[in-house]
């Protein structure tokens, strides 16, 4: 697909994050942005509003799998975490009060772990962390445990598709199986994987996905909650009643036309641009090796084992961390060499935090501030990896010598 | 050059970035994390290490047009400027807390990240100028500024981290102008108000901090002669020289005003005391710092006791530390007028003019005229 080059000179290896609108989206949302028609109304203008709307929906339902029925759009990826997160667990309890418990692995998006953690503290749920392995893979065998000692008690799983740090492909549809077995319902935040790795609702099993624009090559701030219609599940924001009832508000038509056109485009050329990514991200993965020997690789190692189906790992996605270094000296360093990158983990108050999917693999606390996540897509080009490691020798050494002066006592935390 | 602009969120070390940038300079501004719970620090307009703080500084480096990163030093500062103002008050003495973020926290640990990184220097929105002697050597000076003088609490840096310093806001000469600068640039912290006090002490209660971090340990206030004057909730609270706050029961039998005149911790003793018994006319010091060549015979200068304090005429003298670690950084001082409550802990910043020649901690400080008796021994 064709996209619009991204203004920032140097090399953008940072599209997980956001990655440039599509032109044929840009072109879609320009156009429907002046058009005026409130999807809700009963008029002409309303009616052609309307009607895009439903196109779209059925554009990201053939895309995905599902019917449109089980679309719902949402304001992004976040929204219909929570809305899946928040809502079958309050539809599911409200079936059976028994129903308390949420499982979640434990490299879950925030988006994720902050509503059930949240529930939690005001709902009264109880929140369980599914382990993962060293890979960030999450543990079957601990969700079949946690499933046969509580079963009745569980109101809701949810297992990412794909992570957005470390790039782990998760058995998905081995966690919808197991969970169905004991009647509970799965969750999926797609939003890494859509476009990257095939993703079918349907034939995945799961009872509701989350998927969002911006990562595809859409705007920000539009997304969807795909949902079997037999799910129960609870309205988090009430109002008009539009989308189901669940999810209130005006509909935003540009946004989602614009997404359905990126989404389309996404998944009609996922595979050629794939091969192409992961092409490079193995380019880059065995160059950092090279010029940095001792930076270790978390995720799956794409080198081993391999051609496998569906891939271990986002064919876009490479993650580092650098011993001694910490995240954000790596980043500052970078950028100011004109290279853009991310520690992949989220800030408090702008204070990076040790990434809680390295931990959950296992990785030290003081290792896992040396990370760096370099991602691809479909601007992406040689010369963008060939800039990163003609800066990166000096970077890292940088990055460690500035590593020393905090680990002295007394130095920097 | 480039330089690390520290940005607290506040109007100074705003405008000393853009001062830097507009110099040339290739900027980044750093926000220094200093709590980790950074609700406990002061919020609102007053302070300079909440959450608001950081976002006011990332705007201000948006629109410099500069990158913005935050720094976690939080451990540090825990381990240094609060454990230190907790140990010295423990000890009966009156620490700065300022001086000792300025020797451990801004002018070593983000001054050293800084330089390891690959900065040539950090630049604050400190007021005090650096000027470079005929000979290439940097020197220390009073803002011009008055009221906004920092030279004194940044006396502690040393000569070597003094070169790898900027000061944009060396020559202005009042804070209404660095508004103005600030408002000129569009910077929306313009009108913010001066941050005071000390920023860990979340409501200024500094009593009600040393109570929570050491505990209540109830003990007497005693008169010079011994007699039970009152009680105090631990005796680490109290400064020579404070006059409010004893909560003494009855007035003194001269009726005068009385004053905290030693604190003894090691018998949780506060013994307060006439006006006259705070007078001295010596000062003994230690861990001095010189940003310029030591004076080891007497010699005349000005020294100052406190960050807003008058600089006073006295002799001064490098010597042998009369601290129990006995090293050979100490300081004399005879002073030409005598000062008052002059407590052990705080700094003694040695000043010929506007230059500052260097600094030591207060170890003693005594009356040495024949008419008084020592103040502490």
């Amino acid at each position: 697909m064709t996209v619009t080059p991204a203004e920032a000179p140097g090399a953008y290896l940072d599209h997980a994050a956001t990655t440039p609108m599509s032109s044929a989206a840009l072109e879609a949302f320009v156009a429907e942005a002046g058009r005026t028609g409130n999807a809700s109304s009963l008029h002409s203008a309303g009616r052609a509003a309307r009607r895009t709307v439903e196109e779209s929906r059925e554009t990201v339902a053939a895309a995905l799998g599902a019917r449109p029925s089980e679309v719902i759009f949402t304001g992004g990826g976040t929204e219909a975490d929570n809305l899946a997160v928040k809502g079958i667990f309050w539809g599911r309890r409200t079936q059976n009060p028994q129903r308390t418990r949420v499982l979640v692995s434990a490299v879950e998006h925030h988006a994720v772990l902050d509503p059930a953690f949240w529930l939690a503290g005001h709902a009264g749920a109880e929140i369980t962390l599914l382990p993962v392995d060293g890979e960030g893979r999450v543990d079957l065998d601990a969700l079949r445990a946690e499933l046969a000692a509580h079963a009745d008690e569980v109101a809701l799983v949810s297992v990412m598709w794909a992570n957005n740090e470390v790039g782990t492909v998760q058995p998905v549809r081995d966690v919808a199986r197991i969970a169905h077995k004991h009647g509970v319902p799965v969750h999926t935040d797609a939003v890494q994987a859509v476009g990257q790795v095939e993703v079918d609702f349907a034939a995945s099993g799961v009872d509701a996905l989350t998927v969002t624009g911006h990562k595809l090559g859409g705007p920000v701030g539009v997304g969807a909650l795909l949902a079997r219609r037999d799910l129960p599940l609870e309205a988090v924001s009430h109002g008009g009643g539009q989308e189901r009832g669940v999810r209130s508000g005006t509909l935003d038509v540009a946004a989602i036309r614009a997404f359905a056109v990126a989404l389309r485009e996404a998944v009609a050329s996922r595979e050629e641009r794939a091969a192409v990514l992961s092409t490079l991200r193995d380019e880059l993965v065995a160059g950092v090796r090279r010029v940095v020997p001792d930076a270790v690789l978390r995720g799956p190692d794409p080198a081993a084992g391999g051609p496998s189906d569906p891939p271990a790992r986002l064919p876009a996605n490479a993650h580092f961390t650098f011993p001694g270094a910490e995240g954000d000296s790596l980043l500052y360093l970078l950028d100011s060499a004109g290279v853009q990158a991310s520690t992949g983990s989220a800030c408090q108050a702008g204070v990076p935090q040790p990434s809680h999917v390295l931990l959950a693999m296992g990785v030290s606390e003081t290792d896992a501030r040396g990370a760096l996540r370099f991602s691809l897509g479909a601007t992406s080009t040689r010369d963008d990896v060939d800039r990163l490691l003609a800066a990166l020798p000096v970077v890292a050494d940088r990055a460690r010598a500035a590593g020393l002066v905090a680990a002295r006592p007394g130095g920097v935390a | 050059m480039r330089v690390l602009a520290a940005m607290s969120g506040g109007v100074d070390s705003a405008v000393a970035a853009a001062l830097a940038v507009e110099a040339g300079h290739d900027v980044v501004g750093v926000h220094m994390a200093l709590s980790r719970n950074r609700d406990q620090f002061r919020t609102g307009s007053r302070g300079c290490c909440s959450i608001e703080d950081a976002g006011d500084a990332r705007r201000a480096a948006d629109v410099l047009g500069i990158p913005y990163y935050v720094w976690d030093l939080s451990e540090t500062f825990e381990e240094t400027v609060v454990a230190d103002f907790l140990s010295e008050y423990s000890a009966g003495r009156t620490p700065n807390p300022c001086v000792r973020c300025n020797e451990h926290i801004k002018f070593e640990a983000l001054l050293d990240k800084a330089t390891a990184l690959g900065f040539d220097a950090v630049a604050t929105g400190h007021y005090a100028r650096i000027e470079t002697a005929g000979d290439g050597t940097r020197e220390l000076h009073r803002s011009p500024n008055d009221a906004k003088d920092q030279s004194y609490v940044l006396a502690v840096m040393g000569p070597e981290r003094l070169e790898r310093s900027l000061f944009p806001l060396g020559g202005f000469a009042t804070k209404d102008e660095v508004r103005a600068e600030a408002e000129r640039r569009g910077l929306s912290v313009s009108a913010k108000p001066d941050s005071y006090d000390i920023c860990f002490v979340a409501d200024g209660d500094t009593r009600g901090f040393l109570r929570s971090r050491l505990g209540e340990q109830p003990g007497q206030v005693r008169d010079t002669d011994g007699n039970v004057v009152g009680e105090h909730q631990g005796a680490y609270a109290y400064t020579v020289g404070q006059r409010k706050g004893l909560g003494l029961g009855r007035p003194a039998a001269d009726g005068k005003a009385r004053y905290v005149v030693d604190v003894d911790t090691g018998s949780n003793t506060v013994v307060v005391g006439p006006a006259e018994l705070l007078s001295v006319d010596r000062i003994a010091g230690d861990k001095a710092v010189w940003l310029a060549p030591p004076t080891v015979d007497w010699t005349t200068c000005e020294v100052q006791i406190r960050a807003h304090g008058r600089a006073v005429p006295a002799q001064v003298r490098a010597a042998a530390a009369s601290g129990a670690d006995g090293g050979t950084d100490g300081l004399e001082v005879r002073l030409g007028e005598s000062l008052r409550g002059v407590a052990a802990g705080q700094s003694v910043v040695v000043y010929r003019g506007t230059q500052v020649l260097g600094q030591a901690t207060v170890t003693r400080a005594w009356r040495d005229a024949p008419a008084g008796a020592p103040v502490r021994a």
